[in-house]
């Protein structure tokens, strides 16, 4: 009975493509469905990406509309700037600093939240709000911290006698201190989403291997190298590729405490791009400095392709 | 339990606190200090004698006052919420049809596709501010919030086709299945049954577009120049910190406000989150 009532439309719709009559049409509704969102993606993300191309081969600049086809020349000017050159050694050194220091954190720190304790959700929620919070407003609350005249560390560590009472540390005006501060900010900052992650990839790991390990009297240490970690490594690639595509591309948090000084110690190729290409208006350099990281990009998306694979395959 | 195993098992016990301890107070110090700092007196605040983590003076109210009345803040904070509230609708629009198809009416190119449509996550604001920031010169949209209403759906669309499509693939099956067979349509289906019961899922994006919303920094810094047309990300660290006089209080009282109510009601929804962040890494 109820089979002939689900018929009953489709015979009744005439052979005209109507709305009654596609919306019954699964192979049409679906790619119906899904245009408009693919449509938009490629709208304000394909399209600006090969206009950043076009730019980086082009001689624009912010005023001009001009449109001069240069060739590689930009990608060769930027390369032979030594602030560029500066910049990409500091893009490595602030994102590679930051990714082992919050892998290593973040597994210590997911490993003690996997057990349950009063009071847990509370300490969860506190890890959690750097994360959430806009990062520009979080970064403004380490500028005060690291200030150079009140600065509550200078004043804990001259209370602590570790340094003299007129001694002050400058933790944004001096070149080490300055990419030492911005990692730790960017730690701060990426810690929360590894720890996260790798917490629900230890969550996910069956009870009984772990007791199995027990009962044969593996250590903490062996335990955690030869059997957590391993089954973890999927789940950590996952945490790491975001945090690595984070910190190439972030220049919030540089932005707000340093503006890539003092002289450039700090100045990434994500800042180096916003001052030459909006800043400066120089749009065609601009762009050829960003697209140098378009390389990692790729390296990044294929390692994911390659992970979302096996787990499908699994 | 003997005397020493019971003296490890206390020691053990002891050194996972203090790990978990000592993390929390890194991660939320910054956020302790802004709101001690909201409520500070000026001469506390610049008195280097004083302990500064506690009140030496009575507390004061004069840095929100301040905050609200001389500064552009209760705009920036409206403009935020115009902004959010239109890219969620847009997001909305966009991202529920294109998740539901993607779980059910498309087979393994639907799975790619989803795959392709997750990547574009993670192409950044980074490579892309330059092209766009011409583009919204060449719509006439340059010191205007619709630039950014126009430019958000572009991370907030991606991530949120995935974590819906993930949502619809749980439910079963047999439910739409059923209700076709008493005669809906797939959209009729789709509409009336899968709709209410995902109304988590659908929060979810909500929570997790406008979030990303309020924390965008580079677009709304490139596209938008006068000061009445800021976001509260960008209003309060490029125009609240200028010349040599900063106005702590109040900076951190405009933090404080803008960050940890957003993040109390994130809390909820993290689950689902990093189940999306993860890809299926994690079974």
């Amino acid at each position: 009975m109820k089979l002939v009532q689900g018929t009953a439309p489709v015979k009744v719709a005439s052979r005209r493509v109507t709305f009654a009559h596609l919306r019954d049409r699964e192979e049409w509704l679906g790619p119906l469905m899904i245009a408009p969102a693919i449509l938009y993606i490629v709208l304000v993300v394909g399209f600006p990406f090969f206009l950043a191309i076009y730019y980086s081969f082009s001689d624009i600049t912010l005023g001009s509309r001009s449109l001069g086809f240069v060739g590689l020349k930009n990608f060769a000017a930027v390369f032979g700037n030594t602030n560029f050159r500066t910049a990409l050694w500091n893009t490595f050194v602030f994102a590679v600093g930051s990714q082992l220091l919050v892998l290593v954190l973040a597994n210590m720190l997911a490993l003690a939240l996997l057990k349950d304790f009063r009071g847990k959700w509370f300490f969860r929620l506190l890890i959690l709000l750097p994360w959430v919070a806009p990062i520009s407003l979080g970064t403004i609350g380490w500028l005060w911290i690291l200030d150079s005249t009140y600065s509550v560390i200078n004043w804990t560590l001259q209370a602590l006698r570790i340094i003299g009472p007129k001694a002050r540390l400058i933790w944004l005006g001096v070149p080490y201190l300055a990419m030492g501060s911005i990692i730790t900010v960017h730690v701060w900052r990426l810690l929360p989403l590894a720890t996260v992650i790798i917490l629900a990839g230890l969550s996910s790991i069956p009870r009984d291997i772990h007791d199995a390990a027990q009962v044969d009297g593996a250590s903490f240490w062996r335990h955690y190298f030869q059997i957590t970690m391993p089954l973890l490594l999927p789940v950590a690639m996952v945490a790491l590729l975001f945090g690595v595509v984070f910190a190439f591309t972030d220049m919030t948090v540089i932005y707000v405490l340093t503006r890539g000084g003092p002289y450039d110690t700090t100045q990434v190729l994500a800042s180096l791009a916003f001052f030459t290409g909006v800043v400066g208006g120089d749009t065609a350099e601009g762009a050829a400095i960003s697209l140098y990281l378009f390389p990692l990009l790729l390296a990044v998306a294929i390692a994911f392709l390659r992970i979302a694979r096996r787990s499908e395959v699994t | 339990m003997g005397p020493l195993a019971r003296l490890k098992y206390w020691a053990a016990d002891r050194a996972h606190f203090a790990i978990v301890l000592a993390f929390s107070i890194f991660s939320a110090f910054p956020f302790y200090w802004m709101i001690i700092t909201t409520f500070k007196r000026n001469s506390d605040l610049i008195n280097r004698d004083n302990n500064p983590f506690i009140f030496n003076e009575p507390p004061t109210l004069e840095h929100l006052r301040v905050l609200f009345h001389d500064t552009l803040y209760g705009i920036w904070l409206w403009n935020t919420a115009f902004v959010g509230v239109l890219v969620v609708g847009i997001t909305l629009i966009l991202a529920v049809p294109a998740g539901y198809a993607l779980a059910r009416l498309s087979g393994r190119w639907g799975e790619h596709l989803g795959i392709g449509i997750f990547l574009t996550y993670l192409v950044p604001p980074t490579l892309l501010f330059i092209p766009l920031s011409k583009v919204v010169v060449g719509l006439g949209l340059q010191d205007s919030l619709w630039s950014l209403v126009l430019v958000y759906p572009s991370f907030t669309v991606p991530f949120s086709t995935w974590l819906l499509m993930g949502f619809f693939k749980a439910i079963p099956r047999d439910l739409e299945e059923a209700a076709m067979i008493d005669g809906y349509s797939r959209l009729g289906a789709f509409a009336k049954i899968v709709m209410p019961i995902s109304i988590a899922g659908i929060l979810t994006v909500v929570i997790f577009s406008f979030t990303l919303v309020m924390q965008e920094f580079v677009y709304a810094l490139t596209f938008i120049s006068p000061v009445k047309q800021y976001t509260v990300s960008v209003g309060v660290p490029t125009f609240l910190v200028h010349g040599d006089v900063y106005f702590w209080g109040s900076l951190m009282a405009g933090c404080f406000i803008a960050s940890v109510p957003i993040a109390i009601v994130y809390n909820f929804f993290v689950d689902r989150f990093i189940a999306g962040f993860t890809v299926g890494a994690v079974k």
